[in-house]
């Protein structure tokens, strides 16, 4: 292992490494615990500039509360959660339909077909953004749920085709042989021999895209205005032009509007770390 | 049909599992691609007749400020975000232990690139903010004047890229912890036994063995430098006085600008931005192709 484990160290830097890693924890994410705290702040506090000081009162239950009886944020919520999870469920159906042709057939356009996904994958957005809004507004889905999640499956199954591509290039190429000689029909294979055998691989990018497309914000300003139907991103920058200086109320926004991700990220961490660093080693 | 079918069923199959995938991304991905490269050549408003104005967009461009101010910011991004890589390698190595509760550790280190890069812009606004602002508390108690970093056109752009910088750092850590996992402890051991430690051990052992994750940390920080949108629209709006603007958010700006939408001069922004993203997403591909072609 590299550096060397402290284990194998001299009790000096044994200790330091130990006090050193809660410290270094607290420098990362002191713009994030700052906000944490001010999020159950009081408005008096903020008013007076107490922001660094022992709060006067401790105001978790009020200032949430504020934010849902007060603001949209509920509903900006909500959409959230009806762009993402068709999202999610529309890009991993279409990528494990293209990623398994693009790993068990043999064909000549195979390879121009996957560097096209890969290709599409990485350009801009903005290259994007006129002639998708127009589409948009044609199709009658502008500033509607169903169109935004409809651009992101799209997009997103470039990203998607390239990850499912790999992974079912690595498994045994043998199981699907076997089924062949059987005279197991094509599409049977594909439904009884390789999705079982990509549960991981589903549940890595589903957590992915999850998180990806909670925390899109370009695309939810592109195509979706007001608060029925816009989701938190761009919920929670209007949000925060309303609430000059009401930093308690910000801060707990942007709290609410992190935790799903988080949540998420926590309980699959595994899947989420296979899925991001796909490829990293060989 | 069905003695076709079962025949023919290895040369069709694929290209039935295919179709709505293929679909899908013509129709959302590479369709607009040409579209935005026909509307650059038009004057549009984006509701009235388009104009045809040739190459007039483009020209303009060449005489506009904004244009070189973007331009300018987009190569400070470019230069100063691939920090994240050696940074993320010095978390890395940092973390890479196997004392107690380590894992936690790594997990929070990583929080800040699972949360919206709209949250780490509030985050950061205020973490600058010049009346209360952490930055500028701690300033103080050096003995330092507060500097309003996002209303100063010298610092601005360095302070959203320091924000963008936090997230980056934390996906480039994520990829060399699983590659340090993945190093040869024998080799390892074999370089101790002649040796070898530190910055040598580092630069001689283990950064070869680092090199796909290097490569992927290039690739997703390159990109992500000139996605940059999200952090500059929450951060500053292009401000003070259009000076942190990027390619990015000066295409957004002027084709949905409040005096008439500019879709057309919007759109030739976008197709430099792609050009010049095109140049690293080539690239890519041919070491992918060659990848391909190796096994």
């Amino acid at each position: 292992m590299f550096p060397t484990p402290v284990e194998k160290t001299s009790a000096k830097v044994r200790i330091g490494y130990q006090v050193a890693l809660p410290i270094a924890l607290i420098l990362w994410l002191l713009p994030l615990i700052a906000v944490a705290l001010t999020s159950i702040r009081s408005a008096g506090d903020i008013n007076a500039g107490n922001y660094w000081g022992w709060p006067s009162s401790f105001n978790l239950v009020e200032n949430y509360t504020a934010i849902f009886t007060n603001t949209p944020i509920g509903q900006y919520l909500l959409n959230s959660f009806k762009v993402t999870i068709p999202t999610v469920i529309g890009a991993v159906a279409l990528s494990c339909m293209t990623g398994f042709a693009l790993a068990v057939y043999k064909f000549k356009s195979s390879l121009p077909i996957f560097f096209l996904f890969v290709a599409g994958n990485f350009v801009p957005f903005q290259i994007l953004m006129v002639p998708v809004r127009d589409l948009t507004l044609h199709m009658g889905v502008y500033n509607t749920w169903q169109g935004l999640a409809l651009f992101h499956i799209a997009f997103q199954t470039g990203f998607c085709t390239l990850f499912m591509r790999n992974f079912i290039k690595a498994l045994p190429f043998e199981l699907i042989e076997a089924a062949r000689v059987e005279g197991v029909s094509e599409i049977r294979i594909f439904w009884y021999v390789v999705l079982p055998l990509m549960k991981p691989a589903i549940a890595a990018l589903a957590v992915l895209i999850f998180t990806f497309i909670w925390n899109d914000y370009f695309w939810a300003t592109v195509l979706t205005q007001g608060a029925d139907n816009q989701p938190i991103t761009a919920g929670l920058y209007s949000l925060n032009g309303q609430w000059v200086s009401s930093w308690h109320l910000v801060s707990a926004g942007s709290i609410v509007a992190a935790l799903p991700p988080v949540a998420m990220f926590f309980l699959m961490q595994k899947h989420f770390i296979a899925g991001l660093t796909l490829g990293a080693v060989k | 049909m069905q003695a076709f079918w079962k025949k023919n069923q290895q040369s069709i199959a694929p290209w039935l599992f295919l179709l709505p995938g293929i679909a899908m991304f013509l129709l959302y991905v590479v369709y607009p691609i040409f579209g935005s490269i026909q509307i650059s050549f038009f004057d549009w408003d984006g509701l009235g007749e388009k104009t045809w104005v040739g190459m007039g967009n483009y020209v303009e461009l060449l005489d506009d400020e904004a244009f070189y101010t973007s331009l300018k910011n987009n190569i400070l991004w470019l230069v100063l975000y691939l920090l994240a890589i050696p940074a993320g390698l010095f978390v890395a190595l940092f973390l890479n232990q196997t004392v107690r509760g380590i894992r936690i550790y790594k997990s929070l280190f990583f929080f800040p690139f699972v949360i919206s890069q709209v949250v780490v812009g509030l985050v950061f606004s205020w973490f600058y903010d010049p009346n209360f602002g952490l930055l500028n508390v701690a300033l103080g108690a050096i003995g330092l004047e507060p500097i309003a970093v996002l209303a100063d056109e010298r610092f601005v752009t360095y302070g959203i890229i320091v924000a963008g910088l936090w997230p980056q750092t934390a996906y480039c850590m994520i990829l060399y912890l699983t590659g340090l996992n993945a190093v040869d402890p024998e080799q390892i051991e074999a370089a101790r036994l002649d040796n070898a430690k530190g910055w040598k051990m580092l630069w001689y052992i283990i950064l070869p063995q680092l090199r796909p994750a290097t490569f992927i940390a290039m690739v997703v920080t390159i990109i992500g430098a000139l996605r940059s949108f999200d952090l500059v629209s929450i951060m500053t709006d292009g401000g003070p006085w259009g000076s942190s603007r990027v390619l990015a958010f000066f295409m957004y700006e002027q084709a949905f600008s409040e005096y008439g939408f500019r879709m057309g001069y919007g759109a030739a922004i976008a197709v430099v931005l792609f050009m010049i993203m095109m140049v690293y997403i080539s690239g890519f591909l041919y070491k992918m192709y060659r990848d391909e072609r190796g096994h």
